[in-house]
């Protein structure tokens, strides 16, 4: 039997926000019946630009169910750029932990948020039929990639455990082999926009060039899909100052933003030391 | 809170009256029987005892009976075992549903350089009896069909496939695990070369197996040692399990009469119940040939994890045949096999029952489950779709 927590029990016994909202701003579907576990989130905005609700349908095991209910739990309140950094691992802290081989029941969450957002602002999740590596399941390279990358994951098992990829007929085990030893690869190097390690000393030139380029590569493009932009000011010591510029400048959850993104960010690629500070003009 | 026990093609409780004749040989009576003393000889009187009452439930000699430590061991000497005798002949033949003891076999006989055939089965789960036929060649070296599914109950025509075997020179074996006790077995009678059973399917311990092995057939021992089971399967035996068997063999025989009547019946209550009070259900396998314990249905458009963890709130055990409860990420092969729909495959339930099953924990059982499945529906995205008659994609990532 599997060993739940009792917050995951508590989500499947009593799952909150089972539906579907009426006249939804935001659908995601990911998963079909033949895969064995299916999700359809829906929600509404207010008029803050915030979730003001959300709900979910789901086909599938205790877990899934518990992902789901704990999903919409999570995301009430939230602008989409704040929704849209909740991870899987996220989910699966919410419930105090999943057993791994149930690790694609939060990676079907996280999915269906996303899905759900790129919904609202119009743009679809498309899938080249050429990129499926996982034919049972109907699984990308790139999915497995980014889940593999993001999950910090090592073994095959772990992939199948986290995407379902190579959990049917086996015959993508190679191919799922391949990518994971291209990931391995470049843990090994690891290239400029890739997260800082532990203790990793920095000169001030290389810190601001890193800080720059971490602006303009991660933070940038996701502020400009909501019509935002931020600007660099000045840089002293670990302090950075920013200024919030288009759209973000008079969003009531800049703030959230800059803690929880901007700042979150840079401490990942740069070094944990960084403070962000917003200048106001 | 209560334990309503329907998981018996599972496992089994030990019978009391197993137990207690076990018990004096864990602690007081302790001896080993091969020894030349008097005091190990009496367990070796005990052994032979056991031994004569499985065989009575099987109908076979008591010579033909080979004690294992449990049903997997049996069915991998058993085909092993025979596989060795005639190294010249290279083909396998067994079934698609078979349970993982024999079925996993087949990927490590092909790694061997073996060809393997794997008999398909139909929608209720039913063997195409020409197709038998045409599968055994000059080069088969033993057909092993299983006597009755554990996942759906249905019984196979063993004897009739016994005697194609036969008639061809080639060895028959038979798992036939969920068999004893519910329906009769005689192999005085039969062509089976071969059959293997398990302990705890019927009322006795765990680590417990059988093999019979008809006086003739060409096999040799899997596990090699000492002189024990005639030096056809080494190591000192089990002994407070082999005389538990015995009991257990003979309580077998004695509610032979009661397993084909009164579980019968409450199974069909069981199963009349559930169809009657939830709309869009299936039963998986040829409902007039199958165990009269056993019923397995499929529930359409929920996952039989689900259905089982609300079951456990209630106290009901069970089993499912959907991907989640194995951890692996397919519903059981044995499902795909028959190609039960996928609207229906991963919401499978199995209820397999016992002699200690009640009327009144069957009816508790329909009282408690119709609600689950509507409650676990109403969190379905697909079961609306249904009701509305909206095509539903079933393949791929939507």
């Amino acid at each position: 039997m599997w060993d739940y927590t009792e917050k995951v029990m508590d989500h499947f016994r009593n799952p909150r926000n089972v539906g579907e909202v009426e006249e939804p701003d935001g659908v995601g579907e990911v998963g079909s019946l033949a895969c064995g576990d299916a999700l359809r989130l829906t929600f509404k905005l207010d008029d803050q630009a915030r979730i003001r609700d959300a709900r979910f349908k789901t086909f599938g095991c205790a877990s899934a169910i518990a992902s789901s209910s704990a999903l919409t739990e999570m995301v009430k309140g939230l602008t989409l750029d704040e929704a849209s950094i909740i991870t899987n691992q996220d989910i699966a802290k919410y419930l105090g932990d999943l057993p791994e081989e149930k690790m694609h029941c939060s990676v079907m969450g996280k999915e269906a948020l996303d899905a759900a957002i790129a919904y609202y602002r119009g743009k679809s999740v498309e899938v080249e039929p050429s990129d499926i590596v996982c034919k049972c399941f109907g699984i990308t390279g790139k999915e497995i990639d980014r889940i593999a990358r993001e999950n910090n994951l090592a073994a095959l098992e772990q992939v199948t455990h986290y995407t379902k990829a190579g959990g049917g007929c086996r015959t993508c085990h190679p191919e799922i082999q391949r990518i994971l030893d291209r990931i391995l690869e470049d843990r090994r190097e690891p290239a400029a926009a890739a997260p800082a390690p532990a203790g990793r000393r920095l000169t001030n030139i290389q810190k601001m060039k890193l800080i720059e380029e971490t602006l303009e590569k991660q933070i940038r493009p996701n502020l400009k899909k909501d019509g935002g932009d931020i600007d660099l000011i000045d840089i002293d010591g670990n302090k950075v100052y920013v200024g919030f510029r288009g759209l973000c400048s008079f969003c009531p959850s800049s703030e959230f933003t800059l803690k929880n993104y901007v700042e979150k960010t840079l401490k990942e690629f740069v070094t944990n030391e960084i403070e962000v500070e917003e200048v106001t003009p | 809170m209560r334990t309503i026990y329907f998981d018996n093609n599972a496992t089994t409780q030990v019978a009391r009256e197993v137990l207690e004749e076990m018990l004096p040989y864990f602690h007081d009576l302790y001896g080993n029987p091969s020894s030349m003393h008097s005091f190990g000889g009496q367990v070796q009187d005990k052994i032979q005892e056991g031994r004569e009452k499985v065989a009575l439930l099987l109908g076979a000699h008591p010579d033909e009976i080979v004690f294992t430590s449990c049903g997997t061991e049996s069915d991998n000497a058993a085909v092993r075992g025979a596989l060795e005798m005639v190294p010249e002949k290279r083909h396998f033949v067994t079934t698609r549903v078979e349970h993982p003891a024999i079925w996993n076999l087949c990927p490590y006989l092909r790694k061997k350089g073996y060809r393997v055939t794997e008999l398909s089965v139909d929608r209720k789960g039913r063997l195409d009896m020409d197709e038998v036929r045409a599968s055994v060649t000059e080069d088969t070296a033993i057909v092993s069909v299983m006597m009755a599914n554990n996942e759906t109950g249905v019984l196979f025509p063993v004897e009739e496939i016994a005697r194609i075997a036969r008639s061809r020179g080639i060895t028959f074996h038979t798992d036939a695990v969920q068999a004893p006790g519910k329906i009769p077995l005689d192999m005085s009678r039969s062509a089976i070369d071969l059959l293997s059973l398990s302990g705890h399917k019927l009322h006795a311990p765990k680590g417990i197996g059988v093999l019979y092995v008809r006086k003739g057939t060409r096999w040799s021992p899997f596990l090699i040692g000492g002189h024990q089971e005639q030096g056809r399967r080494g190591g000192t035996e089990n002994v407070p399990s082999i005389i538990g068997l015995g009991k257990a063999a003979e309580l077998a025989l004695k509610h032979l009469g009661e397993e084909t009547t009164k579980i019968r019946s409450l199974r069909d209550r069981l199963e009349k119940g559930l169809l009657d009070r939830v709309p869009s259900t299936l039963i998986n396998g040829d409902p007039d040939h199958r165990l009269p314990n056993t019923c397995s249905l499929s529930f359409e458009y929920v996952e039989g994890e689900s259905i089982l963890m609300m079951l456990n709130d209630h106290g009901i055990c069970a089993s499912s045949g959907s991907a989640c409860t194995s951890g692996s990420l397919e519903p059981s092969h044995v499902l795909r096999a028959m190609g039960v729909p996928f609207t229906a495959a991963h919401g499978s339930i199995r209820f397999s029952l016992s002699i200690s099953n009640t009327q009144e924990e069957v009816d508790y059982v329909i009282e408690h489950l119709p609600p689950i499945i509507e409650r676990l529906r109403g969190i379905s995205p697909f079961w609306k779709d249904f009701k509305e008659g909206k095509r539903i994609s079933l393949g791929g990532r939507a």
